[in-house]
């Protein structure tokens, strides 16, 4: 066939570089990918850096004294003295209820009448009310309010005031985040975020737009082909993913001083998979459907939504029921938030990193590959 | 390749193709259509809207499959090898995909490379298409900044940056100004007559059509009538007649009289009078009105004659009884109903409307006529209280709707350049809804929007989504909607634009029915010979009134000396190229 | 002021024709929040139910063994490993094998029989620390239980003072019952916002827009007229998920409908006139809806739902008071499982107003006063 001599080799690498500037120019004069690849990660970076923390501290707590006793005194000063609380006291319970109920405190406890004659006979009490609405917070505080008394108790029997001190302690220790910030592992799964936004939903809406304003049409009656004008989308969506990839690493390091401890490269090469993943999904939805309303719709809810619900970097997926667990092998977010939490705080773990890789490889090919079947040279 | 299959760039044999709407229902694009492109010629594919122009051009260019038959395109048969067709030849669709957010340049390098043409070649060719298209200066100013006309010619500098073996055009010049079509045409017919290039275009202009070399009628995904324009012109020898309008009385009147009689195929004001094609050579009687002969002379037939001729042999009769309003509208024709003084808009350091006044008196038809971005809309979306003016006075029913009270809304009707009803809802719907919208309600809401149905024939279509009514149906909606609430003044913006010849004719019938009405009517038009049914004319270009009057009046200034009555295109050609040439003298003086 | 009400009535009649009228979007109005509700209702959890740790016995004594079959018949613990060896650890962490590695030392009995405290470690895969620290949480409260019982069935005196502990609103102290009541704002806020924001984008791109401006209507009831379908729209999607919630979650109402129903208008009110302010800037639909998605990220991140608000940083915390999000949230937690009254609710209420009284006026403005 004569046209393939004359527009193979050469040509095929013009055309590519030539669509790849023509994207690049629209990316540069459009404030939208502006947003979405740049202003967008760094609203997140603070967001999850800052704005979201798990980390309980200075629970407000409502301390119940009915009587004043020595022992009383020491069981109160437990809480006063821990970071965990800020603590102020109340004299009746029903004043300390009033305080629960408008949230001004987080928990009461309360230290009983006889509470100094009980302890003598070993069968004091100290009751602690939690405002359980907020349920994780409430069952974290309550760890806390227990761990403060049990210290409170060991002080005592060492100093032998009572016979026994608490029955067992328990040592906790955290591995790979010995501070229990919470930055450590959210950071990371804002990189899942930010991947996706701008490979999967930008990439469908800058589709869908050539789709919706007839640039395809005469696009598609020249020597290009559908490949090539996938390449030419792939490629400058790519380098934006990456940059967003590199500020978020900074940000995350700069900022919050999250380690790296697994290598750089295992990261990149994961982030490349991830970021094919998200852009063959892009290219596809955007191919099927054609419109950029819709694309965006279907975008948001089978990328965005899972990668922050049901990738595990927000929400465990340990604690999720089986059905939903299973639900979670779909999308490819999960593996990436896998792949990454482990090299951001663990290592270089290949138990963990290889299998987790090998699927968004797979998922990769497939995902580009129906990308490719999709997008045909054909109007209507 | 053979010089036989060379002699032939497209070879199409029974092609059929068919859709499906979104109702389920079958659509015939394509019946049984055969024609053959010859090499170095031009060919036109003319025919109303739906008439399947714009499939033919796509299943040439490899777009989409044909059900059936065979198509042979530069050689190649296309369904096998759609790539191999594309990498030879150049196509500019309908609405040319220019990347608005790149610059003329960016979008020229773009198709270059897409094309693989060197940067030798490039030295050569673009100085050509500059200088063809007049880009030049524009280079690095943003497509989507160009007016319509210049994105239309920088679509075509896009698929002529390599030689093609055969180039498509679809409806080029649709929404382009008289002068930029021309150029345009220029182009195009240096191309196939200097270059040899073998050019297939559609248009529903068919003063354009007869410049081609073959012209394919089609109607309805099948091919009425094929031959060279001469051929189809022929169906109308010795049936076209001009008819001299008697004192007084308006052409278009006239017109609309003429073209409702039985054995009058078409009638259209001409240069005040009026010219009309018959059923049959002898039938003149047909133009003796209420008893008068008329004295028609007989007049040398064109393409469109022709063209109207065949279609009345296929498309039926439509009813020609123009429109009743329920009552007319009141007042004395000497009022002032639209005043525009002294008025001003500037966007930054440009000024699109530069100091222009103008009256319009009740059941007036007034025109507001120019190039692409002379300043037409923005004077429009001014009237109408969509854009606030820079500076000056302008009334209309006796108010500045920009800072009225929403009654004074009340009394206009306006219909958008674009279909502007809601698409998925059903012609019910709408017109309920606007007739809601315009404080109609009970048994008046009822009657009108039964009135409006009766008026347009939409009842047939009553519940079909409106994105889905035939072209010309979504018209006759957007013009019922605007009348529901029997407005004293009704505008149009670009009413007709992409319109074919058939739904012009019933466009204007009304309109002009409205104005004998008392209905005030300010439209803007690219159709020049739709200024002819206007009582005054205004023709703006830069911002500036260049000339102001009756279509007589206008017709004058360009009238040659001693010479025949120029065409109004000629007219307004003529006045603008003289204002901007006048415009460009102190420039180059400085 | 007839003729105003009609025309109003009018255009809300077109806009839910408009949104209703195709059997698809009917199907995506109702769907993705039920669908949303019953997926992030289950995901959306901080609770642990299946926690897999591995073992490390230095006592091998009868207590240790008595402890262990409390982990294991916990119902929540699952053993993946017991391990023979210090350095062992590390492999049943690093490939996520275990979440806690649970280290019992040699005299753990002994310790016990001499009330001398023995010292049990539990490791946690920090790579999530929030599930790491819950999963702890669990491993003390069991190990305490465990020991204060071990000691008195061994006749010894127990600890000096008990703990009892009791959760107000949510006595299990179930996440479920913190998200999906807070999915109810959440979820409707996503959906109207993303609806207003696109819809007047839309007719300006198919000029529509343009056509409804010179009929008679007048701004403000353009506003009013759009803004009321989608307040209706989010008033079906709660009311869908409020039904999933307590038939499907059975999580119990503790208020009054009228209550919640009345802060939701508000809180709808409020969203649908963010949704239009961008809606009124945007030129097009792409501009709408990344501005939207802009919005909505902090609002939902800023809102409580995922993380307290009391634990942000001050300044962040200054944004959430205009977040309608927030008070949406608190006001369905208070009436939802508090039972809470309208004099308790009114700063949240209030502030709901003014967010509303500010963005529809602006809207409604917009829509004329917009250039081009």
């Amino acid at each position: 066939m004569s046209s393939v001599t004359t527009h193979g080799g050469g040509g095929r690498w013009r055309r590519i570089s030539a669509l790849i500037r023509k994207e690049t120019w629209q990316i540069f004069r459009d404030p939208s990918s502006i947003i979405v690849g740049i202003i967008m990660p760094m609203v997140l970076l603070v967001l999850f850096g800052y704005g979201l923390s798990f980390d309980v501290k200075n629970v407000p707590v409502a301390i119940v004294m009915e009587e004043s006793s020595a022992e009383a005194r020491g069981a109160a000063s437990s809480f006063e003295l821990s970071d965990y609380f800020s603590a102020r006291e109340v004299k009746t319970m029903a004043e300390a209820e009033r305080l629960l109920l408008d949230k001004s405190v987080n928990a009461i406890v309360r230290i009983p009448a006889d509470f100094a004659r009980r302890m003598e006979q070993g069968t004091a009490e100290i009751q602690i009310l939690v405002h359980g609405t907020d349920a994780n917070t409430a069952r974290i505080s309550l760890g806390y309010a227990q761990g403060a008394i049990a210290v409170w108790m060991a002080r005592e029997a060492a100093l032998g005031r009572v016979v026994t001190g608490p029955p067992i302690d328990v040592e906790n220790r955290m591995w790979f985040n010995d501070a229990n910030n919470s930055s450590y592992f959210l950071v990371p799964g804002l990189v899942v975020l930010v991947m996706t936004l701008i490979g999967a939903l930008l990439t469908s809406l800058v589709v869908a737009r050539e789709w919706e304003r007839g640039t395809f049409e005469a696009l598609f009656v020249t020597p290009v082909r559908s490949t090539e004008i996938l390449l030419g989308k792939t490629v400058p969506y790519f380098v934006l993913g990456m940059m967003g990839l590199a500020l978020s690493i900074a940000g995350a390091k700069l900022l919050f001083d999250v380690p790296i401890r697994g290598s750089l490269v295992l990261l990149v090469i994961a982030s490349t998979l991830y970021l094919i993943v998200a852009l063959g999904i892009g290219l596809l939805i955007s191919s099927v459907t054609k419109s950029q309303f819709v694309a965006s719709q279907i975008t948001i809810i089978v990328t965005f939504l899972p990668a922050m619900m049901l990738s595990g970097f927000m929400f465990d997926i340990r604690s999720m029921p089986v059905a939903i667990q299973a639900i979670t092998h779909i999308f490819p977010a999960r593996y990436f938030v896998s792949v990454l939490q482990t090299l951001f705080l663990a290592g270089d773990i290949w138990a963990v990193v290889l299998p987790n890789a090998a699927v968004l490889a797979g998922m990769a090919a497939l995902l580009m590959g129906l990308a490719i079947r999709a997008t045909r040279k054909t109007i209507g | 390749m053979s010089a036989d299959v060379q002699a032939v760039p497209v070879s199409a044999q029974n092609l059929h193709k068919s859709f499906k709407r979104g109702t389920g229902e079958i659509v015939k694009a394509l019946d049984d259509v055969s024609f053959a492109a010859k090499a170095g010629t031009l060919t036109a594919l003319v025919g109303p809207d739906g008439a399947g122009k714009t499939t033919l051009l796509r299943l040439i260019a490899g777009l989409m499959v044909p059900d059936q038959g065979e198509l042979e395109v530069v050689g190649v048969k296309v369904a096998s090898d759609p790539q191999a067709v594309q990498d030879r030849i150049g196509y500019m669709p309908q609405k040319f995909g220019l990347y608005e957010d790149l610059s003329v340049q960016e979008n020229l390098d773009l198709y270059a490379d897409l094309h693989g043409v060197t940067s030798e070649q490039r030295q050569e060719v673009y100085p050509r298409l500059f200088e063809m298209t007049q880009l030049g200066r524009f280079r690095e100013r943003l497509a989507g900044k160009l007016s319509g006309g210049m994105k239309q010619k920088l679509g075509l500098a896009c698929t002529l940056v390599r030689a093609p073996e055969l180039l498509l055009l679809d409806e080029p010049t649709v929404g382009v100004d008289p002068l930029s079509r021309r150029e345009l045409w220029e182009i195009v017919l240096k191309l196939v007559r200097e270059d040899g290039l073998t050019v297939v275009v559609s248009t529903s202009y068919l003063d354009e059509a007869e410049l081609c070399d073959h012209a394919v009628v089609m109607h309805a995904g099948k091919v009425l009538s094929q031959g060279t324009p001469d051929e189809i012109t022929a169906e109308a020898r010795d049936r076209v007649f001009i008819v001299a309008t008697p004192d007084g009385m308006p052409a278009r009147s006239l017109q609309a009289r003429l073209f409702q009689q039985k054995g009058v195929i078409d009638a259209v004001p001409e240069a005040g009078q009026v010219r009309v094609v018959l059923e049959a050579p002898d039938g003149t009687e047909a133009l003796a009105i209420d008893g008068h002969e008329t004295a028609p002379r007989p007049a040398k037939p064109r393409f469109e004659d022709g063209f109207m001729v065949l279609f009345a042999t296929v498309a039926e009769r439509a009813e020609r009884s123009g429109m009743e309003l329920d009552r007319p509208v009141s007042g004395n024709s000497a009022d002032v109903v639209v005043e525009v003084d002294d008025l001003v808009r500037s966007f930054g350091d440009f000024t699109a409307v530069d100091h222009i006044s103008f009256k319009v008196r009740r059941g007036e038809i007034y025109g507001l006529l120019g190039p692409n971005g002379a300043g037409k809309s923005t004077t429009f979306r001014m009237l109408c209280g969509l854009l606030p003016a820079s500076h000056g006075r302008l009334q209309v029913a006796g108010a500045d709707l920009r800072t009225s009270r929403a009654e004074a809304r009340q009394k206009l009707g306006y219909v958008a350049q674009k279909f502007s009803l809601y698409g998925q809802l059903s012609v019910d719907e709408n017109l309920d809804f606007f007739a809601s919208a315009y404080g109609l309600r009970g048994r008046r809401k009822a009657e009108r929007i039964a009135w409006a149905k009766r008026q347009f024939e939409l009842d047939q279509f009553a519940s079909l989504p409106s994105i889905q009514l035939p072209g010309g149906f979504k018209q006759r909606l957007a013009m019922g909607a605007a009348l529901l609430h029997e407005p004293d003044i009704l505008f149009l913006d670009e009413a007709t634009s992409g319109a074919d010849p058939m739904a012009r004719r019933e466009f204007w019938g009304r309109i002009t029915a409205l104005s004998e009405q008392g209905v005030t009517v300010i439209v803007t038009t690219h159709f020049m010979e739709e200024a002819e049914y206007c009582d005054r004319i205004i023709i703006l270009d830069a911002g500036q009134n260049l000339a102001e009057g009756t279509p007589a009046e206008i017709r004058a200034h360009a009238r040659p000396e001693g010479g025949e009555e120029a065409t109004m295109e000629d007219a307004f050609i003529a006045i603008v190229e003289q204002a901007r040439s006048a415009r460009a003298q102190p420039k180059a003086a400085a | 002021m007839l003729d105003s009400l009609l025309r109003i009535l009018a255009l809300i009649r077109k806009e839910l024709l408009a949104i209703l009228k195709d059997p698809r979007s009917r199907i995506s109005l109702i769907g993705p929040p039920v669908i949303q509700c019953l997926v992030f209702g289950y995901a959306a959890t901080y609770d642990l139910n299946n926690v897999s740790y591995a073992l490390l016995d230095h006592d091998r004594s009868s207590a240790s063994r008595a402890l262990i079959s409390r982990l294991d018949g916990s119902g929540v613990f699952t053993r993946v490993g017991t391990l023979e060896v210090e350095r062992q650890i590390a492999e049943f962490i690093d490939d996520q094998r275990a979440l806690l590695v649970i280290t019992i030392p040699q005299d753990f009995e002994r310790g016990l029989q001499a009330s001398a405290t023995p010292a049990v470690q539990v490791i946690a895969d920090g790579r999530n620390s929030n599930t790491a620290g819950t999963a702890q949480g669990y491993v003390s409260q069991i190990v305490t239980s465990f020991g204060a019982e071990w000691q008195a069935a061994h006749g010894l005196p127990g600890p000096p003072v008990q703990i009892t502990t009791r959760a107000w609103y949510n006595p299990s102290l179930e996440t479920r019952w913190y998200m999906i009541p807070a999915l109810v704002g959440t979820i409707t806020m996503m959906m109207t916002m993303m609806l207003t924001a696109m819809s007047v984008a839309r007719e300006r791109e198919e000029g529509t827009f343009d056509q409804l401006l010179v009929t008679p209507f007048r701004p403000s009831e353009i506003m009013v007229g759009k803004a009321v379908p989608a307040m209706m729209v989010g008033l079906i999607q709660a009311t869908m998920i409020l039904l999933v919630a307590q038939l499907w979650f059975r999580i119990p109402f503790a208020g009054s409908y009228l209550i919640l129903y009345c802060g939701l208008v508000l809180f709808l009110a409020a969203s649908v006139g963010i949704g239009l302010f961008i809606s009124s800037i945007a030129g097009t639909m792409q501009q709408a809806m990344i501005g939207s998605f802009v919005l909505l990220m902090p609002f939902m991140l800023l809102s409580g739902l995922t993380s307290p608000i009391g634990n942000m940083p001050q300044v962040l915390q200054y944004f959430t008071f205009i977040n309608p999000l927030r008070y949406a949230i608190s006001i369905t937690h208070q009436v939802y499982l508090e039972g809470a009254g309208f004099g308790q609710l009114l700063p949240e209420m209030l502030a709901l107003v003014a967010i509303a009284a500010v963005t529809l006026p602006i809207a409604a403005w917009m829509f004329r006063n917009r250039l081009g």
